[in-house]
């Protein structure tokens, strides 16, 4: 699709006294134009980034050899998506490759900085091959700009989205390591849940109990709730639906250190005490589900007495 | 590789399962735990049904959803069908053990993190929901 | 679709598969009470393991079953619900309330066997 400007022009004229027909390509055209000299050049312009990458001493913790070769797919990748404009494809290769330089200990930092740099030496090639036609590097710049612009920013999101990932699921397993699912008897499950549960972490507790049951083959389990300071309704229905998922799986659940004010909320939910297996406290809970399991109680006789 | 939308016609029952079956494909796709995959693929059950008791004929989209730096699944379902003469009191019915639930609309909004309905008498009903993978 | 029912004894063990449609698990009610009726038996396992969506419907069909079940005399106990499968359930409430229910098949022959020793 050309694009016809008409100005009005004498000294250029082609087309009759004062107007002047300028043919301009249209942008995909020049698209097309520049990411084939890109590529024709590839080698050069590869060479000049990773020299002013180690310019600017970004990338340290790799060696020049592993820089090498992530910067002939990331070369390529870019030029890619210069063509193709497929953004999406981009994302997600921009979250593999951080997925493998994170553990590198590459920072958000310079991976912006080299997409930049690439971008810088890219322009710069441009700058040089069209420098004669003024008019036509304007041209050039206007297609290649919002596309190396674009191609940055997905690059740099991308990094960002991975590394907050990672940090999610190191999140993730600090949670799981400090509310430890016990298993202190054949068949007898022990959860103690201290301090302040939000919502995500009831969830999350729920669902490491529900599979500690099916790996313990646990019939009985005691939730202790002394450690918790107060209990909202949400995280209150969380605690039911704890007790019913249990059920389903067969265990048993006893609830023990259940403090007056946390008693009011399940009452105000619509929670039937009478029905939910409740103690005062753990010891009082371990010996009712021991009984439970059928293991008798017994008294050992005081051996200083005799 | 991803797919764009998917689309599940739904006439009979069969087609419930259909849908659940696409639905938690999709949700494992996009990197869904299996926990959060069942709830999805339970929360499109739930809707599938409520088309198939009332409304006879419907259909579920399914597809992958972007937020600001989070993927999520969104997943439509729509009829023509009589439509929620009370939205509200449908919202309302808290959740009674004897397992039948109505239309079973609060448990779906458990299941998922974002909720809508629309829904008029003799227009039909469109429900729209979604879930951010954690 | 056919679902295996095995005999063992007095107990009827039936296993569920996964993408049952609803015409399967009206198909599945009937053609077990007929069993429990046929051979008299005194308990019955519905082993739910390869389900991975339990919904609405399927909910109410077993609460069903057990409640004909146990108008003949039998009991039943539902077997192998997965851990997120259970979770998906309370979040609908659904808690097959009134039903018996064990972790598997060997908790669920134990739960009828202790059942059928107080019956007696």
């Amino acid at each position: 699709m050309s694009k016809r400007e008409i100005t009005a022009k004498d000294s250029e004229a082609r087309g009759g006294p004062g107007v002047e027909i300028v043919r301009s390509e249209a942008p995909s055209e020049l698209l097309r134009e520049l990411v084939a000299h890109l590529r024709q050049n590839r080698t050069l312009l590869r060479e000049e980034w990773v020299v002013r990458i180690s310019e600017t001493r970004l990338l340290t913790a790799m060696t020049k050899e592993e820089i090498f070769a992530e910067a002939t797919s990331v070369y390529d990748s870019y030029v890619e998506a210069l063509e193709t404009e497929a953004f999406e494809a981009l994302q997600a290769y921009a979250r593999n490759l951080s997925e493998r330089i994170i553990p590198r200990g590459v920072e958000t930092h310079e991976v912006v900085g080299i997409v930049l740099l690439l971008r810088d030496v890219l322009a710069r090639s441009l700058f040089a091959k069209y420098q004669t036609d003024f008019k036509k590097l304007n041209r050039i710049l206007d297609a290649y700009e919002p596309a190396a612009n674009r191609i940055a920013n997905t690059v740099a999101v991308g990094f960002v989205q991975e590394r907050e990932r990672v940090i999610r699921q190191q999140q993730e397993a600090i949670r799981e390591l400090s509310t430890p699912v016990l298993q202190v008897r054949e068949r007898l499950l022990i959860l103690p849940i201290i301090g302040v549960i939000d919502p995500q972490r009831a969830r999350q507790l729920t669902e490491q109990l529900l599979r500690g049951i099916r790996t313990n083959r646990a019939k009985v389990v005691v939730i202790d709730i002394t450690g918790v300071a107060a209990m909202d309704v949400t995280v209150a229905n969380h605690l039911v639906q704890t007790v019913e998922a249990s059920r389903l799986l067969g265990a048993t659940v006893i609830v023990t250190g259940l403090s007056p004010e946390i008693a009011q909320t399940l009452v105000t939910i619509g929670v039937d005490l009478g029905k939910m297996n409740t103690v005062g406290d753990l010891q009082g809970g371990i010996e009712q589900a021991e009984r439970l399991l059928g293991y008798k109680v017994v008294t050992v006789a005081d051996p200083r007495q005799s | 590789m991803r797919a764009g939308e998917i689309r599940v016609t739904i006439n009979s029952d069969q087609d419930i399962v259909a849908a659940r079956q696409k639905g938690r494909a999709l949700a494992t796709e996009l990197g869904f735990s299996t926990g959060d995959a069942t709830l999805i693929a339970t929360a499109i059950s739930e809707l599938a049904r409520n088309i198939v008791s009332y409304a006879r004929k419907g259909e579920m989209s399914l597809k992958m959803v972007h937020g600001s730096s989070r993927q999520g699944i969104l997943i439509i379902a729509s009829d023509s069908g009589p439509g929620i003469r009370d939205i509200r009191q449908a919202m309302r019915d808290g959740f009674s053990t004897s397992g039948s639930l109505g239309l079973g609309l609060p448990g779906v909004r458990r299941l998922m993190d974002e909720f809508e309905i629309t829904s008029e008498p003799g227009q039909g009903t469109i429900v729209t929901v979604k879930k951010w993978k954690q | 679709m056919e679902v295996p029912i095995l005999k063992q004894g007095e107990v009827l063990i039936a296993t569920f598969q996964a993408a049952l449609s609803d015409a399967d698990l009206e198909h599945l009610r009937r053609g077990l009470v007929q069993q429990v009726v046929r051979f008299r038996s005194r308990g019955v396992i519905v082993d739910v393991t390869a389900m991975d969506v339990m919904d609405s419907f399927a909910s109410r069909t077993l609460r069903e079953i057990a409640h004909m079940i146990r108008l003949r005399g039998a009991e039943t106990v539902i077997v192998g619900i997965q851990p997120e499968v259970a979770f998906a359930m309370v979040q609908l409430g659904l808690t097959l309330e009134g039903v018996a229910t064990a972790l598997d098949l060997e908790e669920g022959l134990a739960y009828l066997i202790e059942k059928f020793k107080n019956i007696d």
